[in-house]
């Protein structure tokens, strides 16, 4: 029977063909947990009666989700930095940048990998052809104990994208546009499988984005196939692969949505969900007081340099204030190297530490007053997320995000491009 | 494994950001300190209403989002007996089980906030008491249902040695 790419990755992990349905105990690749994960991954190690995990070259622990820790969360980091020297395990340290993105750079996702982290938002690294899951703390104590996880290997939702952006309209907007065709559990336990022309024309940074809001539509995964893109990517990135792979051509799916790229307009998700999406020109009465860019959905670089497309030369309106965190380290410095930190700087951005700051209030950084309103570049706006349950945030691309910001109003980026190479 | 409950009942798309806020967690584990917390923004009336042994009940995506292991744990901890969902989200699922907490599947539209309901685990039957109805839950996995019964995963993993799938149907 004809494999979709999710039971193509998951066979070979196995060493059989497995189909969708069938549970399966599989050997992962890499692991990683996050300074937010409550129970600890040391506390938890214990209760399945282990003192080590099962192989230290294939965990990480990230500390990514408080850039700015508390007293409290301090005493959290130093049991996390010891626990991971006694184990002897890679440690993003804070300032190193978000997992996902700051994982993905350093070349360790490969095409093929089973790869399991206790955030949700692991599915980013589905963009390289990894079968990339979000789990709890228990789950991940399982992988470190045992080095396996148990999946159904899932459904696939497949989503064929044609045409092309028009300028101004980015992968974030398609996949806000996505939010609203299927739902937020329109994808409720299947994988997503990215494909058409459109998306080979994808460079990894939109891939990144559009596997990254998998989540958001209730996915185990967002897989984008293994073509000549991911292997140029991956091999700038420390990781040499050569093999190109995808679903077999007559695989068959769930369902199969069709995009037409050239339809596509600016996409802004209303509070609380971000399935309540529709057009950014519809929101232009709504006054902005924040703006928020970053997050592991749109900071990377080239998020951080469309938004300085239109900021530059500009600044942000009088009563809107602008927040930006370079996702990582890396593309912080690749920003200042760049002249794109500098116009953000000019346009009157506070620059934020590497990490999650923007998405979670847990992080102490852009947080709310009563009635704000924030447009932000995160993949969820549910009620409180960002600290104050009284503020209203709007999902947004950079380009998008960058404009509301100049216009102290949501907008339309069309509105401030026209002009502009 | 026979329970019985009164429902909260709730709607869709119930987030685990809603379940407990991401900046209620910022410290060390203090369940008990958490679960003061519990749906704060978005029903802050919930826990003068809920009492001990309660079930909640929930339309379709029950924990959608984060993947905090800190919400089937609040719940737990304020002694929900079960969650019962038109459908869950896929990772506050395997939570849930992971913990021991019952999570059962079936057509919630019917049941009223307030209701009397009784829960059979093993046979995967939820019934209504105020309706007179009964209400066939999806089947667990044989193999999740071992986790429960084992006590979570951590119980069943050091009780087997690792996961024991052999009595799965595939």
């Amino acid at each position: 029977m004809a494999l979709t790419l999710a039971e193509k990755i998951l066979s070979r992990k196995v060493g059989r063909d497995v189909h969708r349905g069938e549970i399966i105990v599989a050997p992962v690749d890499l692991a990683y947990s996050h300074d937010a994960n409550r129970p600890m991954p040391m506390e938890l190690l214990a209760t399945f009666g282990k003192e080590q995990v099962w192989d230290p070259a294939r965990y990480v622990l990230c500390l990514d989700h408080y850039p700015a820790p508390t007293s409290a969360v301090a005493v959290a980091h130093r049991q996390l930095r010891d626990f991971a020297e006694r184990q002897g395990v890679r440690l993003l340290d804070v300032g190193e940048g978000i997992s996902h993105t700051t994982l993905s750079e350093r070349g360790l996702a490969s095409p093929g990998d089973l790869i399991v982290a206790s955030d949700s938002h692991a599915c980013t690294l589905g963009a390289v052809g990894a079968f990339a899951t979000g789990v709890g703390s228990t789950d991940l104590a399982a992988v470190l104990a045992t080095g396996k996880i148990w999946l159904r290997v899932p459904e696939t939702l497949r989503i064929e994208c044609h045409g092309s952006f028009r300028d101004g309209v980015t992968t974030k907007d398609l996949a806000l546009h996505i939010a609203r065709e299927i739902g937020v559990n329109g994808a409720n336990y299947m994988a997503l499988e990215f494909g058409g022309t459109a998306v080979e024309a994808l460079p990894m940074h939109a891939r990144f984005t559009l596997t990254n809001m998998s989540i958001e539509y209730g996915a185990k995964t967002g897989l984008v196939p293994v073509d000549a893109t991911t292997l140029s990517w991956l091999s700038a990135h420390g990781s040499a692969r050569t093999e190109a792979f995808g679903p077999d051509p007559d695989a068959t799916y769930a369902r199969v949505f069709e995009i037409d790229l050239d339809r596509l307009d600016p996409i802004v998700a209303a509070p609380h969900s971000p399935g309540l999406s529709r057009a950014a020109s519809t929101f232009e009465h709504v006054h902005v007081d924040q703006v928020v860019i970053g997050t592991c959905c749109n900071g990377r670089l080239d998020d951080l340099a469309l938004a300085a497309r239109v900021l530059k030369g500009r600044k942000c309106a009088a009563g809107t204030r602008l927040y930006v965190t370079p996702g990582s380290r890396q593309t912080m410095a690749e920003a200042a190297a760049s002249g794109v930190l500098g116009v953000l700087i000019e346009a009157g951005a506070t620059i934020g530490t590497p990490g999650c700051n923007g998405c979670v209030g847990g992080c102490h950084w852009a947080i709310p007053g009563d009635d704000d309103v924030v447009v932000t570049t995160a993949n969820r706006n549910f009620k409180g997320r960002l600290g104050n349950p009284k503020a209203e945030m709007y999902l947004a691309s950079p380009a998008t995000a960058a404009a509301s910001a100049v216009l102290g109003r949501i907008a339309d980026p069309r509105e401030l491009l026209e002009s502009r190479p | 494994m026979k329970l019985r409950a009164r429902a909260h009942c709730f709607g869709d798309d119930i987030n685990t950001d809603y379940i407990i806020s991401s900046r209620m967690k910022a410290t060390s584990l203090d369940l008990d300190e958490l679960a003061r917390h519990v749906f704060e923004d978005f029903d802050p009336d919930f826990l003068n209403r809920f009492t001990p042994g309660d079930a909640i009940v929930a339309g379709d995506n029950f924990g959608c989002g984060s993947s905090r292991e800190t919400a089937p744990l609040v719940l737990q901890r304020i002694g929900v007996s079960a969650v019962i969902a038109r459908s869950f989200a896929r990772i506050y699922f395997r939570n849930s089980i992971n913990i021991a907490l019952p999570a059962l599947i079936c057509d919630t539209s019917g049941i009223e906030d307030g209701a009397r309901l009784a829960m059979d685990l093993k046979a995967g039957k939820v019934e209504d008491l105020d309706h007179g109805t009964s209400l066939q839950c999806e089947p667990y996995p044989p193999f999740m249902l071992r986790i429960l019964e084992d006590g979570g995963l951590a119980a069943h993993i050091r009780k087997h040695g690792s996961y024991d799938l052999e009595k799965t149907d595939g």
